[in-house]
This record gives C-alpha cells, sequence and structure tokens, in this order.
C-alpha cells in the first residue's frame, strides 16, 4: 500500500513539475514561438515563406536586410497560405510578406480575434489567369479570346484529359474557380491538377523545350515568365456584380480573376513589441520588377536565396534605405 | 532496414499454417472433389446471397455509381468542428491545461537538445556519435558514422541536421515509450491485444497528410504538431514487437521464474523484457526508421530542418539543392539502422574479450564522455560552432545539369524503346483508362461482390466481411467514383513493382555479387524523401498518373526485390539439391522448387507492394495523380477537414480492403501474434 502512494505521490510531483517547467497553469497558445528560436541570445524573427519563389525573393531579402543591417538571426519555415495564418496567429511565425487575399482568415484573426495585424501593402500586384506559350499565341493569334478556346480543344489534348484539351492547373493551395469558369463557359476542356507548383513548372518547361501547345492556370508576377514567355487568354470581363455573386456560390462563377494589391500580415504580439524589426517589415515595399529580379536569380541562376538577396541589396541601396527604421 | 519487419504480424514465412492456403485449391481435373472444396462452397454460398441482393439494389438505386441514397455527408459536422477549434483555441480549458501543455513540454524538449547540439558544436557532435557508435557496434561503423556527419557538414546542412537530429530525438523518444507502454499492454493482455491490433493497423495505413490537418488545427503548426504526427506514424511497429517480444517469450524460462517465488512484477523486469530484448531493439530501430521517414512530411507543417530544406528547394524546381538536403537524411537513417542492428547482434554474444580493460564496461563510457569533452572544448577554440562556412562542396549544379541531361534524352525521341514521354502515355491509355473505366464502369455491388469472393477465398468469412464494410464505407462516404479512380493507379502500380520486383529478386537470389552491389541503392531508394524525385518523375513522365506510378514504384519496389530474394535464397536447400540430382535445369528448379516453396514469401511481398504503393497515393496528388491523394492535399492546403479527412479515411479503407484481399488473415488471427 505505501509503495503504491509514494507512486502516486511521484506521479503527481511529475505531473506538477512539467506544469510549472512549462510555465504554471494555464498553457496559452497564442504564444508558441519556435524551439530553434533565439537561440544563445540571439534575436530573431520568423518569417513564413509561401511555395512560390516571388514570395521567397520577399523572404530573402527581408532576412538578407534583418541579418545584415539590423542584427537579427532570422528562421524561415515553409508552410502552405492557410496554415500560414493559423501559425501567424500563434505566434510561431511573425509576418507573412505576401497574401493573396484571405477573407474569411482576416474576419477572424483580424476582425474577431485581433491576433493579426495588416502590415500594409508589399507594393506588388499579382492576377491569375489563364495563359498559352507566345510561340504558339504568335501564330495561332485568336487563341487568346476564351470564345475561340473550343477550336483548339484538340490541340490542347493529352494523355491525361481523356480526349478533352487539356487545363493545366497548379497547387491545391491556390485560389482557382477554373473548375465553374470551364463548366459556364461550356468550354470542352478537363482540368489537370499537377498536385504542386514545382511540378507544374516542370511540365511547362517541358512543353516549352518542344514547343509543343500548352493552355496554364497561371499567375503574375512570376519568375517563369522569363524563360518561357506567355500571353494572357483574355475571359470575360471581371465585375464586382460577378465576384460577389461568386462569394455566395463559388460554382456560378464566369469571368475573369481580378487583380490583387498584394498585402503583408504581422503577428499582432510582434507588431507591438517586435522594435527595429517590426518595424522594418512594416515598411517593406517595392515593385514588380524588383521582385521579379530577386526570383530569377533564385529559380533560374541556381543561386541561394541569401545570395540572391546580397546581389540585389548591393544593387538597389536607394530602394531599401527607404525601410530602415 | 526493411520495411518487411514493420508489419511482423502478417509474415507467413513464420508461420507454417499459412502453407496451408495451398492445399485449399481446388484441382480443376476432379469436378467431385472441386464441389466439396471449400472454396467452391464459399463461392457457391456468395451467389445465392447475391442472387438475392443484387435484384433487390439494382430495382431500388438503377445506377452503376453508389448510390446518392446510401450516402452521409459529413462536411457539415467536420467543418463545424473545424471551426470550433479555431475559435476557441485560446480560450477553452482543454486547450489551456492539456494541448497546450503537451506542445509547450515538446517545445522545450527539441529546444533543449537542439541548444545542447550547438553547444557541443560541429566537431563534439561528430566526436561523440563516432564514439558511441565505436562503443557499441564496433570500428566499421564508427568510420561510417565519421564519413556521414563530414557529409552532412561538407553538404552545408549542418544546422538543419542539428534540427532534425533535436526533432527525432524528441519524436523517437516519445514514439518509443508510448509504444513501448501500448505493448506492454498488448503483450501482457489478450484483450488489449485485440482492442490494439485495428487501432494499430489504422495508424500506419492512414496516409500521413490525412491526419497532419487535425494535428495542426490542435496544436498548431511547427514542431509540437510536426512531433506528435511523427509520434501517431513511428510508434505502431514499437508497440508490435515489443507486444510480439513479450508474447514470444520462452513459457520454459518463464515457468522456472515463477517456480523460484518470483512475484508478477519480478517475472516481468527480471524474465520477460530480457528475453525480449532483441524484438524491443527492433522495435526501436525501425521506430527511428518511420520517424525519419516523416522528417520531410512534417516540413509541410513546418517541422523545420532537412525536411524544410528539401521542400524550399522543390519550390524552385532545384533537384540539386533537393538532393544536398536529401542526403543528409539518408545518412541518419543509415548510421542508426547499421548502429542499433550491430548493437543487437552483439546483444546475445558474450561481452568481447581482449582488448585492453579500458575499452570495456564503464571505464569505457566514461573515456566517451571524457573525449567527446576534450574535442568539444578544442572545436570551440579553435573556432566556428557550426560547420564552418568555407568546408562545404556544392553539388547541385553537376546534379541538376545531370538531370538536365537525363530528361534531354530519354523523354523522347530514343531508337527502339521510345522515350518515357511515350511510355507514359501508353501506360495511361492502355494500362490505367481501361482499369479506371473498367472499375467505375462496374456496378457497386459488382465490386464488393469480387471483393468480398477475393477474400473470403482467402481468409474466413470475418475477413470478407471486413474488405467489403471497408468498401462500402467508401460509397457511403460519397467519394466512390475517386476511390475507384485511386483505386486503378494502385493496382496498375502494383502490378509493375510486382513484375518488376519479383525479375529483379529472382535474379539477384542466383547472384550473390548483384545482390551486394544492389544494397546500398536499395537503401537509398528506401529511405531518400520521395519529394526528392518528384521532379524527375514529373522531368521524365510530365504531370498526371504516370509520374506518380512511377514515384510509387520506385518506393515500393526495393521491399519487393529484399523479401523475394529472401524468400527463394531461404527454400530449403535439401529440396533443392534433391531437385538438383534428379537432373533438373536451373529453370525447372526454380519453377518446381524454389517459387512453390517460397509461396509464403513472395505472397508477403505481394501484401508489402499493396501496402507500400498505397502509402505514396497521397505524394502522388502532388504531380498531378488526382483523385483522393488530390482531396487529401486539397484539405491540407485549404484548412478543409471535411475534404481532407473523407479522403484520408476512403485511403484507409482501400488499405484495409487490399490488406485483407492480399494476406490469409484467418492464420494470422489464430496465432495471435
Amino acid at each position: 500500500m505505501a509503495r503504491t502512494r509514494i507512486q502516486l505521490l511521484m506521479a503527481v510531483a511529475g505531473i506538477a513539475a512539467v506544469f510549472t517547467a512549462t510555465g504554471c497553469g494555464a498553457a496559452d497558445m497564442t504564444k508558441q514561438s519556435s524551439p530553434y528560436a533565439n537561440v544563445g541570445g540571439a534575436k530573431s524573427v520568423t518569417l513564413s515563406v509561401q511555395s512560390w519563389v516571388g514570395a521567397q525573393a520577399n523572404v530573402a531579402v527581408a532576412q538578407y536586410l534583418l541579418e545584415h543591417e539590423l542584427g537579427y538571426r532570422v528562421d524561415t519555415v515553409q508552410v502552405d497560405e492557410i496554415p500560414a495564418w493559423d501559425a501567424l496567429s500563434q505566434g510561431r511565425v511573425d509576418a507573412i510578406l505576401e497574401d493573396w487575399g484571405h477573407p474569411e482568415q482576416e474576419q477572424r484573426y483580424v476582425k474577431d480575434k485581433k491576433l493579426i495585424v495588416p502590415g500594409g501593402g508589399l507594393g506588388v500586384t499579382g492576377h491569375i489567369g489563364w495563359w498559352v506559350p507566345k510561340y504558339f499565341a504568335d501564330k495561332h493569334p485568336d487563341v487568346l479570346n476564351w470564345k475561340n478556346l473550343n477550336k483548339y480543344a484538340k490541340t490542347f489534348k493529352t494523355a491525361e484529359s481523356g480526349g478533352k484539351g487539356q487545363l493545366l492547373d497548379g497547387s491545391p493551395s491556390y485560389v482557382t474557380n477554373d473548375k465553374a469558369l470551364v463548366k459556364n463557359l461550356k468550354l470542352n476542356y478537363q482540368i489537370v491538377f499537377s498536385g504542386s507548383e514545382a511540378a507544374q513548372i516542370t511540365q511547362i518547361k517541358q512543353f516549352a523545350k518542344g514547343k509543343k501547345p500548352f493552355l496554364s492556370y497561371w499567375y503574375e508576377p512570376q519568375w517563369l515568365f522569363n524563360q518561357v514567355p506567355m500571353v494572357e487568354v483574355k475571359l470575360p470581363k471581371y465585375t464586382d456584380k460577378c465576384a460577389n455573386e461568386g462569394t455566395k456560390d463559388p460554382e456560378s462563377v464566369d469571368c475573369a480573376y481580378p487583380t490583387t494589391p498584394l498585402q503583408k500580415y504581422l503577428n499582432a504580439d510582434f507588431a507591438k513589441q517586435g522594435g527595429k524589426a517590426s518595424a522594418f517589415l512594416k515598411k517593406f515595399h517595392w515593385t514588380k520588377q524588383d521582385q521579379n529580379e530577386v526570383s530569377e536569380l533564385i529559380a533560374s541562376q541556381g543561386m541561394s536565396a541569401q545570395d540572391a538577396a546580397k546581389k540585389w541589396v548591393e544593387a538597389h541601396p536607394d530602394v531599401w534605405k527607404k525601410w530602415m527604421p | 532496414m526493411s520495411a518487411t519487419a514493420t508489419r511482423p504480424s502478417t509474415d507467413p514465412a513464420t508461420d507454417p499454417a499459412a502453407t496451408g492456403t495451398a492445399a485449399a485449391e481446388p484441382r480443376p481435373s476432379l469436378l467431385s472433389s472441386a464441389v466439396r472444396s471449400p472454396a467452391a462452397r464459399k463461392l457457391a454460398a456468395l451467389v445465392v446471397i447475391a442472387a438475392v441482393l443484387i435484384p433487390l439494389a439494382h430495382a431500388k438505386w438503377a445506377s452503376g455509381s453508389w448510390p446518392h441514397a446510401l450516402t452521409v455527408d459529413v462536411s457539415g459536422p467536420l467543418g463545424d468542428a473545424s471551426d470550433w477549434i479555431l475559435d476557441n483555441r485560446d480560450s477553452h480549458w482543454i486547450f489551456l491545461y492539456f494541448f497546450g501543455h503537451i506542445s509547450n513540454v515538446i517545445i522545450i524538449g527539441v529546444r533543449a537538445v537542439y541548444v545542447a547540439l550547438l553547444a557541443l558544436g560541429w566537431a563534439g557532435v561528430t566526436a561523440g556519435l563516432t564514439l558511441i557508435a565505436w562503443r557499441v557496434a564496433g570500428v566499421r561503423i564508427a568510420v561510417t558514422t565519421l564519413v556521414s556527419f563530414a557529409i552532412c557538414g561538407l553538404l552545408g546542412m549542418w544546422v538543419p541536421t542539428m534540427q532534425t537530429l533535436a526533432l527525432m530525438a524528441i519524436a523517437v523518444t516519445a514514439s518509443v515509450v508510448i509504444g513501448g507502454l501500448l505493448g506492454l499492454a498488448g503483450g501482457l493482455s489478450e484483450w488489449a491485444f485485440r482492442v490494439l491490433r485495428p487501432v494499430l493497423d489504422t495508424m500506419q495505413v492512414l496516409p500521413a497528410f490525412a491526419y497532419l490537418l487535425p494535428v495542426v488545427m490542435i496544436f498548431g503548426n511547427g514542431v509540437p504538431g510536426a512531433v506528435l504526427a511523427t509520434v501517431i506514424y513511428a510508434a505502431p511497429p514499437m508497440a508490435r514487437l515489443t507486444a510480439l517480444g513479450l508474447r514470444g517469450a520462452d513459457a520454459g524460462v518463464l515457468e522456472a521464474v515463477t517456480s523460484l517465488g518470483a512475484t508478477w512484477r519480478q517475472r516481468l523486469l527480471s524474465a520477460r523484457l530480457p528475453l525480449a530484448r532483441k524484438e524491443l531493439l527492433l522495435g526501436i530501430n525501425q521506430t527511428i526508421m518511420m520517424a525519419l521517414s516523416m522528417a520531410v512530411i512534417a516540413s509541410v507543417i513546418g517541422g523545420g530542418g532537412l525536411g524544410d530544406r528539401v521542400y524550399q528547394a522543390l519550390s524552385s524546381v532545384d533537384v540539386g539543392k533537393a538532393l544536398a538536403a536529401g542526403l543528409p537524411i539518408v545518412l541518419l537513417a543509415v548510421v542508426m539502422d547499421r548502429t542499433i542492428g550491430s548493437a543487437g547482434e552483439r546483444l546475445g554474444e558474450p561481452p568481447a574479450e581482449g582488448g585492453p580493460r579500458l575499452l570495456r564496461g564503464w571505464p569505457a563510457w566514461a573515456g566517451v564522455a571524457v573525449v567527446t569533452a576534450v574535442i568539444t572544448v578544442v572545436g570551440r577554440l579553435t573556432g566556428s560552432q557550426t560547420w564552418p562556412t568555407g568546408w562545404t562542396v556544392a553539388i547541385e549544379e553537376p546534379v541538376n545539369q545531370f538531370k538536365e541531361w537525363m530528361v534531354d534524352h530519354l523523354y523522347t525521341g530514343v531508337p527502339v524503346v521510345g522515350g518515357t514521354a511515350d511510355w507514359a502515355a501508353h501506360y495511361v491509355k492502355w494500362i490505367l483508362d481501361p482499369l479506371r473505366e473498367g472499375l467505375q464502369g462496374l456496378p457497386w455491388y459488382a465490386v464488393l461482390l469480387i471483393v468480398a469472393a477475393l477474400a473470403w477465398l482467402i481468409g474466413t468469412w470475418a475477413t470478407a466481411l471486413t474488405a467489403t464494410a471497408a468498401m462500402a464505407a467508401i460509397g457511403v462516404l460519397g467519394v466512390w467514383e475517386p476511390s475507384m479512380d485511386t483505386l486503378s493507379q494502385v493496382l496498375a502500380a502494383v502490378f509493375v513493382t510486382l513484375v518488376l520486383g519479383f525479375a529483379i529478386g529472382i535474379w539477384a537470389a542466383r547472384s550473390t555479387r548483384l545482390e551486394r552491389m544492389m544494397r546500398p541503392v536499395l537503401d537509398m531508394f528506401q529511405t531518400m524523401p520521395q519529394f526528392v524525385y518528384l521532379i524527375p518523375v514529373v522531368a521524365l513522365f510530365g504531370v498526371g498518373r504516370a509520374p506518380a506510378a512511377a514515384a510509387a514504384i520506385v518506393y515500393a519496389l526495393p521491399a519487393v526485390i529484399r523479401i523475394t530474394t529472401q524468400g527463394i535464397r531461404n527454400v530449403d536447400p535439401a529440396a533443392l539439391e534433391s531437385a538438383r540430382s534428379l537432373g533438373a535445369t536451373q529453370g525447372q528448379q526454380l519453377r518446381q522448387v524454389q517459387l512453390p516453396l517460397a509461396r509464403p514469401a513472395l505472397l508477403l511481398a505481394v501484401n508489402q507492394g499493396v501496402v507500400l504503393v498505397l502509402a505514396v497515393v497521397v505524394i502522388g496528388g502532388l504531380v498531378g495523380s488526382g483523385a483522393l491523394g488530390y482531396d487529401v492535399l486539397f484539405g491540407l492546403a485549404q484548412g478543409d477537414l471535411a475534404t481532407g479527412l473523407v479522403a484520408g479515411t476512403a485511403i484507409v479503407c482501400l488499405g484495409l480492403m487490399l490488406d485483407r484481399v492480399t494476406q490469409p488473415t484467418s492464420r494470422r488471427d489464430r496465432k495471435g501474434a
């Protein structure tokens, strides 16, 4: 009996010790930074990187300047967009530098719970659309209007598209209305989801190598345009009415994608207490050309993100000097 | 390192009764015995059941696909559940006082290990681990360890390697403790064992991506979620092997211990656990392997470390960089596998005699500690804590050039055999499309009937019921069409894997040299994170179902080859000798002696092929396989619990069904291992 009691006491003591070690009583899920952060007394910032290279370019330059001009240590974590919002609300990452618009998350975390604050615009404008390679559009200019797409369905056929034309779509994390568009515009096309941006880029490059025709969901700014020039296919004009109906019923969308000024978001605590780092990230603001310059260095010239950032920073002091707190 | 050992309970090679299935087959020449044979009776019973039920089903729901009336829409409740979690995560007591502490403990643990590793510096870590490897596993493995860590540093991956090590240390410890406790319960109580088995089965078949999402919602992105997802995946082999070891303890020894008046606890601690030492060690080994294979998948939810480097390299389509980060994962796996494997082999042996006394027992351990400390201090004095930046070798360029060359020369227009693009197109057109159309075109009740018949022929009515119920569950969840699509992809990939695997396996069984040459290659394919070869497969086969099949085949092939080689090698030499003395040719020996006798091993190879191909269905989703794999990814990326979880469950159901259809389960149950 005595032994059992001692064991029980020890177990209770053990649990109590764990609770004490982790901050006694309630654990706060909104304040849990990365275990790799702030090791060895370094001030550190954790940035989330999204899978596309444009986002990597933002982070690379921010990281370079934070480390070399402001003396921070920077950790980067690659996360999909929606999980990144989640991580931002918990303080596991401090900032998202390129957000393409997530109204539901903005409502929950920015307006309702006030765990995330807007960090201002990035300066780059994003646009999603359907694109064909320039070498094909030059020979068949009428492909650039959606009304003629059915005429080319046979040309865009692949083994995967089952007798219809192939519309190549990207990563599951991207915003897309393509299913609704194909249906509502009565297009004889099959959407083939490549499942990841890496797969989509590889496939596009492969097509381009053989100068083969293709039709793909794509977006700008994007470094791939420098390697594989593409021309956008005109879809029915984007209107607010169409967008509003689309928010209510996603299956009703029958117009082009909007043009989105990309936004930055910061963790609320970090925005207040992040000192120079948060002040700097709020001021970070550049152009599509700047971003593409860095992206191109990373993605097609095989430079490491840090080297690419260094090269850009050395070439454009006039741009980034303004961001310093 | 072989994946076979993760499911020892299904290994018919150790089960003499499994060969009994051979006797259950009807002999076509004797009609009368066919009527009496159990297989024919089972089929006859099924025909009767079908004759009653199918007309009823057909009259009510005349469609070929699963009838809408029989589906349950779970997206509402699942959506509500995920909203509730997000809204209450920072206020509800279950998070504040339970989940929050779990994630805090994990963060503190990982951080402590990481800080310690950084404090030791590259010199200290390399020296310490090399000495430990030398102490427990001998000189050869110590050299392997030294070289491996040097390569991690040379590739410029020191810091991420340390992050991964820290994460692994905590995840493996947690998996071993939890798996060990579960296994203890299963090993000591028949009831616990029965409850545990389906749970462990599910934990292993459930695609990791499907539970990443719930884990992320509860514990958040980053390290805690990554560790917990790893534990879910890596604890089952530990639990299985612990239970197996405890149950297999020699009854004679236990009897003797009991007769000496030992209490229950003494018996457990002094007899049963020590007797199960080898299984426990194998369990730890398997757990480490599984945990490492999760390192990259965990990076999808921000686990950091090497996995994150692989993942980031992929987004810029840089195979060279992905390989540079993937290689250290392979090296860590090889080092740990060899060290623990060798330690396990030494366990049974008497302590090595000879050599200076200082190299044995506790003085040796003290020596390891002292030498490590000295080297750490020296390393600190000479400079950098992390690997010196000058000492790195860039392999990215040459690897990428090689990939480009391969793609340029193999993609299309290769004389005679055709390019990889042509193969992909043919595979899709001649195998996948007809198979998919066939499966989707079959009426749903026909599919259920075929599954029931196959499962019943190989097992009992309970097997058939489980398999059929699993298929029916897919229909009820409303994902019949995509599941048939996925099933067609799995079947086709398994078919190719088996054809290649059997051929190569048989060949390797005849040539020791070939087997030895293949060993490192097979090791690499099994441990290299699958993400690394996503880009090459797309470059070679285009986007779609063909590259997904290629990735699955590469992943499943090593296990099939290994089991086949082993099975044929282990055929009773006496039987082979007598065949030879009767003048049988090589071909005759193979067909009439080796293959029939290796039948249990070949069946196991089929089963492993299915399980492993299924394990990469989600990875296939990343290169355009569509169907269930894509849905799981979509759920994860969009935070859509309903889509992701339903598709994940459907994959589990497919796995359950395929497992039952390919394994003689009834006998496994009776043995109870």
